[in-house]
This record gives structure tokens, C-alpha cells and sequence, in this order.
């Protein structure tokens, strides 16, 4: 079973972002749950949202304490320091900023990954929104499940323009990333 | 067909499914997607129904209880303070013997104000003469919602279906939807021989003198006891139909042999299960996963006991000054059994505390020690000051 923790801040579309991973390991085949961390969701406050996604039913239904890999939309929460605990080694972490990865590597300790995803979303999408950039790197990081996967579960939210332009950040935003830079795990984590 | 999805969706889909006549509820979170859901269906032409938009829970009961007692097929859901606005008009949905199906999202009730799980919702109307249900996961609630209308209109009561709010209702994940051909061949359109019908009149609920009260008391608790085994042959003829079952009245899953049980409702026990399937554990431990609380399924819940030398309650309520619901219904059931276990009763997950895995471990570990009374057993009474713990 694979667990992931999406840090952001109210309305850069945490919960949708753990629902559209969920739905698109769906569209690949596995099971899969999706739920947020239940607080008073508002505008800007911080907020979390959690994905289990395995080859078999998921039972359990608590919060996900010690994720295989954690997404940052809004880096300026990792001011927060115990916001990366939990993260199991070697500390997969996908963080929305321009900064390079490795100043959050040094200073977490974690293997971070970096995206420019809220420019990518804003002049692609036109939206400042950048949750599907973050997904379509961190799948296309660990090989988890094809692009394509993404692109279904895009298609059962959105149509016409919108759908074509979120198609369109997909692909940028896996091109942005390494393929298969952390799959070791995804195997070791599915094999278990 | 398999679909992801959120389990408020879910729960509209199935509701729209059994065609229901006439909707009616208010919004209160963690129920609210369901009905906006529903509303979508209307909106967009998909679900045929009289859609009452009202201005409280207290007329959303009383709505479906009219519907329904003018032979519709009605369907309301709620929360917390919206089940305890109902409460008056939830006694007399059961006390007119009106079979109407209810979604419970539970949650805490205020004070002090949380939106979050718990059962003190549906625990507050516990003897309100509801059928009471409760769902493992949203598979569950999907099929327990389908059943609900199945039981309602064959026993001629009112079903709640209690799923807990948001750990089910904002969780989204994969769901076998039954089609609309499935369902419809489930559930024949509704019937209900005592419809108000102005060519047949009839009088219910008129005043009763004491003459009448206690027989038409002791019927109610009769028709409740009986529906214990309707509900037994729905879960049964849905499983031959689908090859899905909800668990009856309760089902024991684990080591048959185990000493130890675990018994909970709800959510949490799918956290239990994985608990015993994946964590080391002292003893072998098997989890008694309770569906039905009202009626009590007491038979079954003795029979369940047999080689069971410690019982751990799970409650996601209190009853302050006695203990947890659950807990005391258990005790009071196994009270003159021939050696009956210790029964150990706790609370867990008020208000929306996270349920770990670890929790079990930590609940077998307490076993050593003599049964001590009923606590929170998550609840770190340092937070407290020394008079309130």
C-alpha cells in the first residue's frame, strides 16, 4: 500500500488533488481512498489530505501519520518544521516552488523534488491553481501509474477547454521531472 | 459498476436508484453533500422525485412522514443537531409504524460545537423505535441503503442507515454502484397497505387512553424484535444477487478460536481489522463487527460469545454517568449467561479523533489488569485540571 499526504493552504484544491490521484489509480486499476484531514476548511488556513492507494480493499480509515511521499503545494508552510513528520525514508518530497530542490533537501533532510507548479498551472490553465501539476510530476517521479491514468480522471471532472487545458499542464508538468527518479519505492511499497 | 467515488455520491446514486417519491431534508454538515448530490440528479433530469426544499430538519421528518403515509416512498438525511431537531417527529415516524429511510452522517453533538464523527447523534435517538444501521465502509452504505428500503417497506418501519460523517461521507473510493435493473428487480415498487386513503378512512395516532398505551407499546417493541430476522433475509437475498453482504445483524471476522474480542460499529471497524490482520498482537483477537443496533441483536450477540473470555466494547459515544451505549447494552445482554467474558468498555474517536491502527495493541495491552470502569480510552486526561478528570 502506497500513502501520500498533500500539504496546501484552503483553496489550492487539497481535496480535489486527493481525489483526482485516488480516481486516476482507480482508472489504472488499483483500489484507492482519498479523503481531507477534516479541519475547519477556510481560505489560506492549512490543510491536509491524505491518498492510500493499493492492489487490494483498504480497510483502515485513519489519518496518514507516515506517508510514502509527501506534496507541498504551498512551500511557505514548511515554516511549519514538524509538518514533514512521518515522511518514511528516504524522504520523498514534492514541493510547488521555484527554489532549487536541494535547499529543501538540506534543510528537511528529506529528498525533495521542486515545480514551479503554481506558474505552470497560471500560464497554462490560467488558474494559480496548482495541484494537477504537482500530481502529474509525482506519478511520473515514482511510475506509480501512467499520465494517462490522470488525464481519465480529469476527463470524469471536466470537459471541452478546460479538460484540453488541464491534458496540456499534464504533460508539461511531467516533463518538468526526472521519470521513475523515485520508483524504487513504488515497487518495494507494492511488493509488500 | 465499479466507480471512485465520494461516499456522499455514492449514497445519492443508491438513494436515486430505489426511486424514491418524494425527498426531504435541510443541510447540516457532514450530510450536506448527500442532498446536494440529490438535488444535482433532479436538477439535471436524472432522478424523477418530488424535491421538498424545507426550513428545517423538524419539517424534513415531518414531510417524508406525510409522504409516506400517503404511500410514497420517502428518503430524508441529517446530522448531529439536525437528528436531535427531528427527534419529536422521529418518534412519531416509529410510533405510526411509517416505514421512511433515513441517511445518519453522524457526528459529535454540540456543546461544545465539533462537525466532526462521532455517534452521539444516532445514540441520542436510540429508542426512538428506528431500525438502527451501521456501515463499515461506503460499500456498506451503498448496499445498507438499498436494503434499508427493502426492510423498511417489509416490516413497516422507519430505517436508519448511520454512516459515520466524513470519514465515510467525504471519502472517496472504489464502490460496485448496483444498477438500476439490479436494484428495481431488488425492490418492487412501494406498498404500504395503510396508506391515507380518502375512499378508506382510517385514524392513527389519535390519542390513546391508558387502556391501549402499553399493548401498542409492547407491538412496537414485538415488530422491532421481529425485523431482526427480515433483516437477516434481505442482507441474505442482496448477497445472492450481488455477492455482497453487509453483515446481517452482526458478524464475527478473525480467529474463530480467539479469547479475545473486539466488538465496535461502524468505520472503525475496517481501521480494527487491518489492526489484526497486519500488527504483532499478545493474543489472538477477533473483532465482533456489530451492523444492527437497533433492534439489539442480543441471540446473536450470545451466541457470539461462546470461548470469548475478554470482550473490549468500542463506544463513539457516552451516556455521562453510566458509560458507553454500546458497552451497556453488551452487559446487560450477557447479565445471567453462563460464563460470560470480562466486559471491558471504552470510548474512542469522540469528535473526530483520529482512530490509529496501534489502537488495538494498546487496547490488548490493558487486558492484564483487572476490568476497570468505563473511560475514554483515548482521551489524555493531563490536558485536564486535576478536579474535572
Amino acid at each position: 500500500m502506497i500513502e501520500i499526504r498533500i500539504h496546501g493552504r484552503g483553496g489550492q484544491g487539497n481535496v480535489v488533488a486527493a481525489y483526482l490521484l485516488a480516481s486516476a489509480a482507480f482508472h489504472d486499476g488499483k483500489f484507492c481512498q482519498a479523503f481531507p484531514a477534516f479541519g475547519a476548511e477556510r481560505r489560506g488556513a492549512p490543510v491536509a489530505a491524505f491518498v492510500r492507494i493499493n492492489e487490494q480493499r483498504i480497510y483502515r480509515r485513519n489519518q496518514v501519520r507516515d506517508p510514502h511521499y509527501m506534496v507541498v503545494q504551498d512551500a511557505t508552510l514548511l515554516h511549519n518544521r514538524s509538518l514533514t513528520g512521518g515522511l518514511r525514508p528516504p524522504g520523498y518530497m514534492l514541493v510547488n516552488s521555484t527554489r532549487p530542490a536541494q535547499e529543501f533537501s538540506d534543510e528537511f533532510g528529506v529528498w525533495a523534488v521542486t515545480i514551479p507548479a503554481t506558474r505552470l498551472a497560471t500560464e497554462i490553465v490560467g488558474r494559480n491553481v496548482p495541484n494537477v501539476a504537482l500530481l502529474s510530476a509525482l506519478i511520473t517521479l515514482n511510475g506509480m501509474m501512467p499520465v494517462a491514468a490522470l488525464e481519465k480522471a480529469l476527463a470524469d471532472r471536466f470537459t471541452g477547454p478546460i479538460l484540453d487545458k488541464n491534458v496540456k499542464l499534464v504533460e508539461r508538468a511531467a516533463a518538468e521531472v526526472e521519470p521513475g527518479l523515485w520508483t524504487e519505492e513504488v515497487r518495494h511499497a507494492a511488493s509488500a | 459498476m465499479r466507480q471512485a467515488l465520494e461516499g456522499s455520491q455514492a449514497i445519492a446514486q443508491a438513494v436515486s436508484r430505489c426511486r424514491p417519491e418524494v425527498v426531504a431534508a435541510y443541510p447540516i454538515t457532514p450530510q450536506t453533500h448527500i442532498v446536494e448530490n440529490i438535488s444535482k440528479l433532479v436538477a439535471d433530469g436524472d432522478l424523477d422525485t418530488e424535491l421538498v426544499s424545507v426550513e428545517s430538519e423538524f419539517s424534513a421528518a415531518s414531510v417524508v412522514l406525510g409522504a409516506a403515509a400517503a404511500g410514497a416512498r420517502a428518503y430524508t438525511a441529517s446530522s448531529s443537531q439536525g437528528i436531535l431537531l427531528m427527534a419529536e417527529v422521529l418518534f412519531n415516524i416509529s410510533g405510526l409504524r411509517i416505514p421512511v429511510v433515513m441517511t445518519c452522517a453522524n457526528r459529535a453533538v454540540s456543546a461544545p460545537l465539533s462537525i466532526w464523527n462521532d455517534h452521539a447523534d444516532s445514540m441520542a435517538v436510540r429508542d426512538c423505535g428506528w431500525i438502527q444501521l451501521h456501515c463499515l465502509d461506503n460499500q456498506e452504505a451503498v448496499d445498507s441503503t438499498v436494503q434499508a428500503f427493502k426492510i423498511a417497506q417489509d416490516t413497516e418501519l422507519p430505517v436508519m442507515v448511520c454512516m459515520d460523517g466524513f470519514v465515510l461521507t467525504h471519502t472517496l473510493e472504489v464502490v460496485d454502484m448496483p444498477d438500476q435493473a439490479l436494484i428495481d428487480r431488488f425492490l418492487p415498487p412501494f406498498e404500504f397497505q395503510r396508506a391515507l386513503d380518502p375512499r378508506r378512512p382510517i385514524t392513527q395516532g389519535a390519542l390513546v387512553s391508558p387502556d391501549f398505551f402499553g399493548e401498542i407499546r409492547h407491538s412496537h417493541h414485538a415488530a422491532m424484535q421481529k425485523s431482526a430476522a427480515v433483516i437477516e433475509s434481505v442482507d441474505a437475498d442482496w448477497a445472492d444477487l450481488t455477492g455482497r453482504r453487509c453483515g446481517g445483524l452482526l458478524t464475527v471476522e478473525g480467529p474463530a478460536d480467539a479469547e479475545t474480542a473486539v466488538l465496535a460499529l461502524g468505520s472503525m471497524c475496517g481501521t480494527l481489522l487491518e489492526a489484526m490482520e497486519t500488527l504483532p498482537m499478545d493474543r489472538p483477537v477477533k473483532l465482533i463487527k456489530l451492523r444492527c443496533f437497533r433492534p439489539f441483536p442480543e441471540e446473536a450477540l450470545r451466541e457470539a460469545m461462546a470461548g470469548v473470555r475478554d470482550l473490549i466494547v468500542l463506544d463513539r459515544a457516552v451516556c455521562p454517568g453510566l458509560g458507553g451505549p454500546v458497552g451497556n447494552e453488551v452487559k446487560a445482554t450477557l447479565y445471567g449467561t453462563e460464563a460470560p467474558p470480562r466486559v471491558h468498555t471504552y470510548a474512542v474517536g469522540l469528535g473526530g479523533r483520529d482512530i490509529p491502527l496501534d489502537i488495538l495493541p494498546d487496547l490488548v495491552a490493558t487486558l492484564d489488569k483487572p476490568v476497570g470502569p468505563f473511560s475514554v480510552f483515548d482521551a489524555d486526561l493531563e490536558k485536564l485540571a486535576p478536579e474535572d478528570r
